[in-house]
């Protein structure tokens, strides 16, 4: 069983955020920046923190567990503690209170724009740059005790995603991208053709067909009293994917905010208007997409490839109970598109950072830590657990690795062909996957994106009028709501724009009261030189 | 002497007699609040206002409140109302408050989403209805929400995603650690019922996260708590004794 966790974390973040930047400015000067140390000391014995992420997946933390535990055997003067996590958010809100009192953990799985957020802290996440090109310690190198990949041998798509200010604050560990699992069997006996590409119009098409009830009330296409026939687990990247897409302002690199436009008024009122019908519903507002795939109650679940594992009819982990479960063919596909011809889909997926520290040891130790966790042991066993991809070529291209994508479907536990599919999906298309900028406050906006869909779609189940008033009154909340108006810089510095012409003026004062003083007192000295001359 | 004491006891036995089997009177509801039985009819998605006591607080979090509340026929699941810090603090068990918000259904758990309410006078607490002889039957859902008591039942091995078996474990598949919710199996007439230590509602220095973590695998025992809704029943157990 899943757990519902649906707490918005992000307003009480930014309250903590925000404590945190007046906290710096009155007298909190922070750390002093990282410097690479000559050695790890190996008569020290150093303790790091990780605060790990799993999807709720015995799998996912047993393999952390085999990690530390191999990487303390090769280092055995450096133990790591692990805190297990299963939600970002939680992750996010509790370094930014731990960043006030410098007790955040050594390594943390992350996303990049939390990172912009831990970066309005002084020296609190440490650059990789010089880390990763260090020829002891750094990426494959000498002195370290494992085989570890090269710069070049992490997919460079997916290491620029942790680039941003000009470093890199993160490796990334983990990626995926979302996957539409299809009831093929229902798109069938609605009279469709499941195409190989997904159009927006298609799904939406195939929807609202699904929507048509029988005379005692049960829905035609299932025969029971639910049908939901589209369902978007992450309304956010839904909003930011369509946007995309459209080639839509969404925002920029330095934190311009650029949703609040004519296509996202477009797209919400296109969205309320199937969510009015009864043909598209989110998790927020009905549960997990899997659950109504796998009763036979959805015929469209988005959700990410780290998800496969839920989806389907022979699905290895299930939320409902057997006796629940429907039979059908389960196709895994891109997301919808409205340009099959130039595909996009998002990036994402765990990357993970390491905090600075006082002592620059304990801060070597944890970047050796991190640079285990992209080791080929690591990364095929945590890729198999889910759809997700490694991010290194070498361990994509890796024997191991290859058999076991050959091996779709021998079995519905390691070889779930949904979730073999999943994986590939994201394989053959990385280079039509893309991110979005970073900058303090991008997580903010990404969850306005999602909200702006979620408050359409209750709206109009609750009998509201999606109309331009709405929308109007629908910006000016979420701008209010998640402080989109406070526009910041990549590296996490407030951009305050023009000087205000009362502040100009004020300064061109000072300066004209400066140079007075300094002619008036270039005048006396010449004048006392003078009068001495004449004296002498 | 005799004679008077003989008589005024038999008088409270008699009153005692009457007083078992009285059902409570139904909360008289302010003008413009809904019954518990209109409220069950009311559609999903439609605007419902109650009056009801706070029985358990599960969080807060973000402004947002989420709290056990019932009145004398019925429960109301309130999720993330508005809530300041300072009113959640006197949303002390018993506090009557009226809610305004929208009749939802989140995996089947009927509560009041998007919600905000206002504290009135009043006080009352719910005695746990005993529900242990309608496991497994329809009538069981009608009781949603309700704060219910199962009696000698008996704890079951529970299995991790290994394979391992264990009285308890952190998280459904056993992936979580000291602080995650408590999930435990019991059985009662050969059949067998997965409940939950929900962390945020009993943590983990709580005595019911503590007498589970402490169960072992035949044990007897009575428990309270919520009925929470998730595909089916899944209790949110707040007090584990020994089977009396």
């Amino acid at each position: 069983m899943r757990k519902k966790i649906i707490a918005s974390a992000t307003a009480a973040a930014l309250a903590l955020c925000g404590l945190l930047t007046l906290s710096s400015c009155h007298g909190s000067r922070g750390l002093e920046p990282f410097e690479m140390p000559g050695e790890l000391d190996p008569e020290r014995q150093y303790t790091i923190t990780f605060w790990a992420k799993n999807d709720t997946n015995k799998a996912q933390t047993n393999i952390y567990a085999k990690a530390i535990s191999d990487f303390e055997t090769l280092y055995p003067n450096i133990k790591v503690e692990m805190r297990l996590y299963t939600d970002y958010s939680r992750i996010y809100n509790d370094v930014i209170t731990n960043i006030a009192t410098q007790t955040t953990p050594n390594v943390c799985i992350t996303y990049p724009d939390h990172i912009a957020t831990y970066l309005t802290g002084v020296n609190t996440v440490v650059p990789l740059d010089e880390l990763m090109d260090d020829p002891r310690y750094g990426l494959g190198g000498s002195e370290v005790r494992f085989d570890s990949p090269t710069r070049e041998e992490i997919i460079p798509k997916f290491l620029g995603e942790c680039e941003f200010g000009g470093h890199y604050y993160a490796l990334p560990y983990m990626r995926s991208t979302e996957a539409c699992y299809v009831n093929k069997t229902y798109v069938e006996k609605l009279g469709y053709e499941l195409p190989d590409e997904l159009t927006w119009d298609f799904v939406w098409e195939v929807s609202e067909a699904a929507t048509a009830k029988a005379a005692d009330g049960t829905y035609k296409v299932n025969g029971q009293n639910v049908m939901i026939p589209f369902i978007y687990k992450s309304t956010d990247n839904m909003m930011i994917q369509m946007l995309a897409q459209k080639g839509a302002g969404y925002s920029d690199t330095d934190g311009e905010i650029l949703i609040f436009n004519d296509t996202t008024r477009s797209l919400l009122t296109d969205i309320a208007s199937h969510a009015k019908t009864g043909a598209f519903s989110t998790f927020k507002i009905s549960s997990y997409p899997a659950n109504f795939l796998n009763a036979g109650q959805c015929i469209f679940a988005i959700d990410s490839t780290a998800g496969a594992t839920w989806m389907g009819s022979d699905a290895p982990l299930l939320d409902i109970s057997a006796d629940s479960i429907v039979r059908f063919e389960t196709e895994v596909r891109m997301i919808p598109q409205f340009d099959p011809e130039n595909p996009k889909m998002i990036s994402q997926g765990p990357s993970v950072c390491v905090f600075n520290k006082k002592d620059s040891g304990e801060v070597l130790a944890s970047w050796l830590f991190v640079q285990y966790l992209l080791t080929n042991d690591v990364q095929i066993a945590y890729a198999e657990t889910e759809g997700y991809v490694p991010v290194t070529s070498k361990a994509q291209s890796a024997d191991e690795y290859l058999d076991y994508l050959s091996r779709s479907g021998e079995d519905n536990s390691t070889h779930y062909e949904v979730k073999i599919n999943a994986s590939n999906l994201l394989l053959e298309n990385v280079e039509s996957t893309f991110t979005t900028p970073v900058f303090n406050g991008s997580a903010s906006l990404r969850d306005a994106a999602g909200q702006m869909i979620e408050n359409v779609t209750k709206s109009v189940r609750r009998s509201a009028v999606v109309d331009d008033e709405y929308i109007d009154k629908l910006y000016d909340d979420m701008n209010s709501l998640y402080r989109l108006d406070q526009k910041t810089s990549a590296a996490g510095k407030t951009e305050l724009g023009p000087l205000p012409t009362e502040a100009k003026v004020l300064i061109i004062a000072l300066c004209a009261v400066w140079v007075g003083i300094g002619a008036y007192f270039g005048v006396s000295e010449y004048k006392k030189f003078k009068k001495n001359l004449q004296k002498s | 002497m005799k004679r008077i004491i003989a008589l005024v006891m038999a008088a409270a036995m008699i009153f005692a007699f009457a007083a078992c089997g009285e059902k409570e009177e139904p909360d008289v509801k302010s003008e413009g609040v809904m019954t518990y039985a209109e409220y069950v009819a009311a559609a999903l998605d439609s605007e419902v206002v109650i009056e009801a006591y706070v029985q358990g607080k599960q969080s807060w979090w973000d402004n947002k409140a989420t709290i056990y509340t019932q009145d004398k026929e019925g429960a109301y699941f309130i999720y993330n109302a508005a809530c300041s810090e300072e009113d959640y603090a006197k949303l002390t068990p018993g506090t009557k408050i009226k809610v305004t918000g929208y009749k939802s259904e989140w995996s089947g758990e009927i509560e009041i989403t998007d919600a905000t309410f206002v504290i009135e006078e009043g006080n009352y607490i719910a005695k746990a209805l005993d529900v242990t002889s309608m496991l497994g039957t329809a009538e069981l859902e009608k009781h949603q929400n309700e704060f219910v008591s199962f009696k000698g039942m008996t704890v079951e091995a529970s299995k991790d995603a290994d394979g391992n078996e264990a009285a308890f474990l952190y998280n459904w598949d056993g992936s979580g650690e000291k602080g995650n919710d408590l999930y435990f199996n019991v059985s009662l007439n050969g059949q067998t019922y997965t409940f939950t230590v929900e962390s945020y509602l009993c943590g983990q220095d709580t005595d019911v996260y503590k007498a589970v973590e402490a169960l072992k695998v035949g044990d007897k025992i009575d428990m309270e708590g919520f009925l929470y809704w998730y595909n089916g029943a899944n209790p949110h157990i707040t007090s584990v004794t020994a089977a009396k």
